[in-house]
């Protein structure tokens, strides 16, 4: 703990970081190129949805069922007419599935099956599904992302800044299309459940990157104030000083999930366990990573283009320059300051932004300074 | 992070100056700050409420879905009809929903529940130990009953011509029919009889009936040779008969598909055309009229044992009085008419139940509807005709059926995976923030406990059931919660890396951890909450359990941890920052505090970020 806490507080004076937002056009990169194979997998193998969005049947018969599973397709291909797909589970329970069959005629299938198993009908579980029914849910799996997207747009542009939310937004489309895009890749099944993951990861990857926001926020309160650190610098101090909390907070949001991958993928074999933890462990992932990668940085891109930050860039480097040119004991003060970058900046600004202070703030620097 | 910052050597102005500005702030942040005895008494008096209100009620275990108590869950949703889509209202969907959940407790079932979900959907959940087969057919047949006068019929077999159908040896008149008057005979070979001999080919239909819409056509039915001879009586009402005819004369009822969409989307003053079986279990076609009387006139059904005429099951109706004057004047219309004209069909959803003929009026205010009934549909029937028919036309979308094994299994999964999950985060809490994480740790207690208790309570307040998406919200849960006291303690963590005193690291890291967590829940909460108002079924769950797990969330961090935290601070083992309290300064790399002489550590102020 002693080496984290040390790392945590490397982080937090500054003393060490990533330059996220130099090296995000990398990043950047990397995330065109994970969407676009994303996108490619999606386009080409098409996802692979569950009975739930075809409408059919899913059989789970009772634990240690003695039939095969060649046994079993025979018998519900037998039973239905339509191909069968029997998985065998980790209990001995048989899993069959048999797409496009109507409601009405899975029961005559459940209990032909049940006598064909020779096991009692009352004891098998049957899901039947119209095939408008996963239609209607993933139908409104779509209105409720778009009401969403629209609220949260919204919400951030007035609590933050229209940049935010936009960032906030590519890094939300990236997460879902990068998750869809896994699903399309790997073939695992969308049902119902993939979905309801898929929206909860909507809450949490913004959830994560609004932290990083608010701090980012916090930092550049008045940043055109002073001339020592441009947005860009500001933006990736803010990463990495909440770096620490990111990781917390990705590791404790992944480990109830994988405890719920774990029992779902490995006790109960298939389910809607196992559909919810899977698809929430990859957007989690893609949700952390987008927030740091490609939120911020962005938001710094954005808002370098504004008149005011320009300006503010160039003030700043022109100051360095200065300091570069005037070298030798100067320049070593200079970096001195480096050790506790983010208290610099916002002490020209910061808290004390009350009139008479401020006033103060604003003249002595530069007497000081120069 | 580090805001407002300390000054050190590269502060730019004096410190009094900072004092003093901050200054009049403390008034209103120390009465907020300076009792967090009473927020802590606060919330633990909620939980003891909560509790005692469990226990009071008699709900001490949240109520379980389906999914994880066993039986089975039906989803139906409204089929809009053609022209009629303006039906699918709240209204009718709320009739929907009381006549399904009167028909489901007709079978005997308790603890069903039927809601609405969405606009145009309806759940029915029944817990275990039902048919599931028999429930389906209860909440999702219409039950649309129409009494309707026969206009033709004949045996539509697979091949249209080849059915001089063999007038069977029951002719109607040897049924005695027990009661003789108040019934109508209940032909249900009659049918077979009256009707087929003499038709092979086209028998002229007069109408007796109804002089405007009805058909006047001269029915000229066989399938090959049909040529619609129309005589007499012009207009478009000739037209639709004819066209009427001709759908006739092509009806094919052997074929399922055509049953099922035969007469649909005709309003009941239309004449239609319909199909059903006769008691050699042959399908027969029919041309009806309009209905003249119809389920609404039904004042309450109940299957009988007739074991007088032999017919077996019936279901006898008995009418409303406005309903006993419609059906006496037809049956007296009809009794006038010859075979198969005195006929009339019953009909459910389309399908012709039974058709039995008029001798006489019948003025009795009831009437006996045989068919092939055994016991259950004869009681099933009753029970649907009994409370009324739907309001609308359900489809059932979705039919799950758990076994109660099986449901078991799955609550003991989730719980498995919710205490795996919950050690995993305690376990890592643990080795990060060591003492502070038990501040965590009793906060996600007192968080578990909260949502434990509201879950039981709402169970029966606004009939919120547990089932396994919900289960899953509650551990994703665990998370997001946790994040919370992360984000504080980080806060705490670098105002005490900044070389500040635990105690006004706390209040100082407040104001600011504070706006992130409520920044952040919100936009969880706004999530959940576009879930749930969009979305229907198990994503609906889902969306509650994390809704509400967020808003607790707030709460104990509000009430909880941080009072919690204030009053810890001011032990010697998390002042002074030992070793294991995860505050120590030293392992967390906190500046020494170059200039702690200038700055008195008395008044620290919060400052809203």
């Amino acid at each position: 703990m002693s080496k984290l806490g040390n790392l945590g507080a490397r982080l937090h004076r500054g003393e060490i970081g990533y330059d996220f937002v130099k090296n995000r056009k990398i990043w950047y990169g990397l995330s065109i190129l994970i969407t676009i194979t994303a996108i490619v997998g999606l386009t080409v193998r098409g996802l692979n949805m569950g009975i739930e969005f075809q409408g059919g049947a899913v059989f789970n018969t009772p634990k240690n069922t003695s039939a095969s599973v060649s046994q079993a397709e025979e018998y519900a291909e037998a039973a239905s007419g339509h191909d069968a797909i029997v998985q065998k589970l980790g209990d001995g329970s048989l899993r069959i599935q048999v797409a496009g069959i109507d409601t009405g005629a899975a029961n005559e299938i459940k209990s032909t099956l049940a006598d064909d198993l020779k096991i009692d009908s009352e004891q098998i579980n049957a899901e039947l599904v119209g095939p408008s029914w996963g239609e209607q849910i993933a139908n409104k799996a779509w209105q409720g992302l778009g009401i969403f997207l629209v609220l949260v747009v919204i919400y951030l542009a007035i609590a933050f800044e229209w940049r935010m939310a936009v960032a906030a937004f590519v890094a939300l489309i990236h997460d879902i299309t990068i998750t869809v895009g896994i699903y399309a890749l790997v073939g695992f099944e969308v049902t119902p459940g993939t979905v309801i993951g898929l929206l909860t990861i909507l809450g949490y990857s913004l959830y994560d990157t609004v932290v990083v926001f608010d701090s980012l926020k916090e930092q550049t309160k008045d940043l055109t104030k002073q001339t020592r650190w441009t947005y860009s610098d500001v933006a990736n101090r803010s990463i990495n000083s909440t770096l620490v909390r990111s990781i917390n907070t990705t590791v404790v949001a992944l480990l109830p999930v994988a405890g719920l991958l774990f029992i779902g993928g490995g006790v109960l074999g298939a389910g809607m366990l196992n559909d919810i933890s899977l698809s929430l462990f990859v957007g989690l992932a893609a949700g952390a990573y987008s927030s740091i990668f490609i939120a911020t940085p962005l938001v710094a891109d954005l808002k370098e283009r504004e008149p005011a930050m320009k300006a503010l860039k160039k003030r700043v480097m022109a100051k360095r320059a200065q300091s570069a040119a005037q070298g030798g004991t100067e320049a070593h003060d200079e970096e001195a300051y480096a050790d506790e970058p983010e208290d610099a900046a916002p002490a020209v600004v910061g808290p004390r932004n009350q009139p008479a202070s401020r006033t103060r703030g604003r003249g002595r620097p530069s007497g000081k300074r120069r | 992070m580090s805001w407002p910052p300390v000054r050190r050597s590269g502060a730019r102005w004096p410190e009094r100056e900072y004092e003093k500005v901050a200054t009049p702030k403390k008034g209103r942040n120390a009465s907020a700050q300076s009792k967090p005895g009473r927020s802590l008494a606060l919330i633990l008096i909620a939980i003891a409420a909560l509790t005692g209100g469990m226990f009071a009620s008699g709900h001490t275990k949240p109520r379980l879905g389906i999914d994880l108590a066993g039986g089975t869950s039906i989803t139906l949703r409204a089929v809009p009809e053609a022209g009629n889509e303006a039906a699918i209202n709240k209204t009718n969907m709320d009739t929907a929903v009381s006549i399904m959940e009167r028909r489901v407790n007709g079978l005997g079932v308790s603890e069903s529940e039927v809601q609405t979900q969405g606009r145009e959907n309806i759940i029915v959940n029944i817990p275990k130990g039902t048919n599931s087969e028999q429930a389906r057919k209860q909440v999702g047949t219409t039950a649309k009953l129409y009494f309707r006068p026969v206009i033709a019929t004949e045996i539509a077999g697979g091949q249209g011509t080849a059915s001089p159908s063999p007038s069977p040896t029951g002719s109607p008149t040897d049924k005695p029919s027990g009661k003789a008057t108040d019934k109508p005979e209940a032909t249900d070979k009659g049918s077979a009889s009256p009707s087929a001999s003499p038709t092979t080919q086209g028998r002229a239909v007069t109408d007796a009936l109804k002089a405007d819409a009805t058909p006047s056509a001269s029915a000229s039915d066989k399938g090959d040779k049909a040529s619609p001879s129309p005589s007499g009586s012009g207009g478009t009402a000739e037209g639709d008969a004819n066209a009427l005819q001709a759908k006739y004369a092509k009806l094919d009822c052997t074929d399922e598909k055509t049953r099922s969409s035969v007469g649909d989307g005709v309003k009941a003053s239309d004449p239609t055309l319909a199909c059903g079986k006769n008691a050699q279990g042959q399908w027969q076609k029919y041309i009806l009229g309009p209905a003249e009387v119809d389920g609404t006139d039904v004042d309450k059904a109940q299957a009988v044992l007739n074991t007088q005429t032999g017919a077996g099951w019936t279901v006898t109706m008995d009418f409303t009085d406005a309903g006993a004057k419609k059906f006496a004047d037809i049956t007296g219309k009809l009794a006038q008419n010859q075979s198969p004209q005195n006929q009339f069909a019953i009909v459910l959803d389309g399908d012709v139940v039974s058709d039995p003929y008029v001798r006489q009026a019948l003025t009795g205010g009831n009437a006996e509807i045989s068919g092939n009934f055994n016991q259950q549909s004869a009681q099933d029937l009753s029970n649907m005709l009994s409370y009324g028919a739907l309001p609308l036309t359900f489809k059932v979308d979705s039919m799950t059926t758990v076994t109660a094994a099986l449901g078991g299994d799955q609550l003991q999964a989730g719980l498995i995976a919710g205490a795996i999950g919950l050690a995993l985060v305690v376990i890592y809490l643990l080795a990060y923030y060591r003492g502070l994480s038990f501040i965590a740790i009793l906060s996600l207690l007192v968080s578990a406990a909260l949502t434990y208790t509201l879950m039981s309570l709402l169970g029966p307040a606004i009939g919120f059931a547990l089932n396994l998406p919900a289960v899953c919200g509650a551990i994703v849960a665990i998370g997001i919660t946790a994040d919370s006291f992360i984000v504080y303690f980080e806060r705490v963590r670098d105002e005490i890396r900044e070389g500040r005193s635990l105690r006004p690291a706390v209040e100082r890291a407040w104001p600011r951890a504070r706006r992130t967590i409520l920044v952040s829940d919100f936009v969880s909460f706004l999530a959940a909450a576009v879930l749930f108002i969009v979305t229907v079924g198990k994503v609906q769950g889902f969306a509650f359990t994390l809704g509400l797990t967020t808003l607790l969330d707030v709460v104990v961090v509000f009430l909880f941890t941080k009072p919690l935290l204030t009053l810890m601070a001011r032990r010697p083992f998390f002042a002074n920052g030992h070793k294991w309290s995860g505050l120590d300064p030293k392992s967390l790399g906190a500046q020494p505090p170059l200039r702690r002489t200038r700055r008195p550590s008395a008044p620290v102020e919060t400052k809203e970020a």
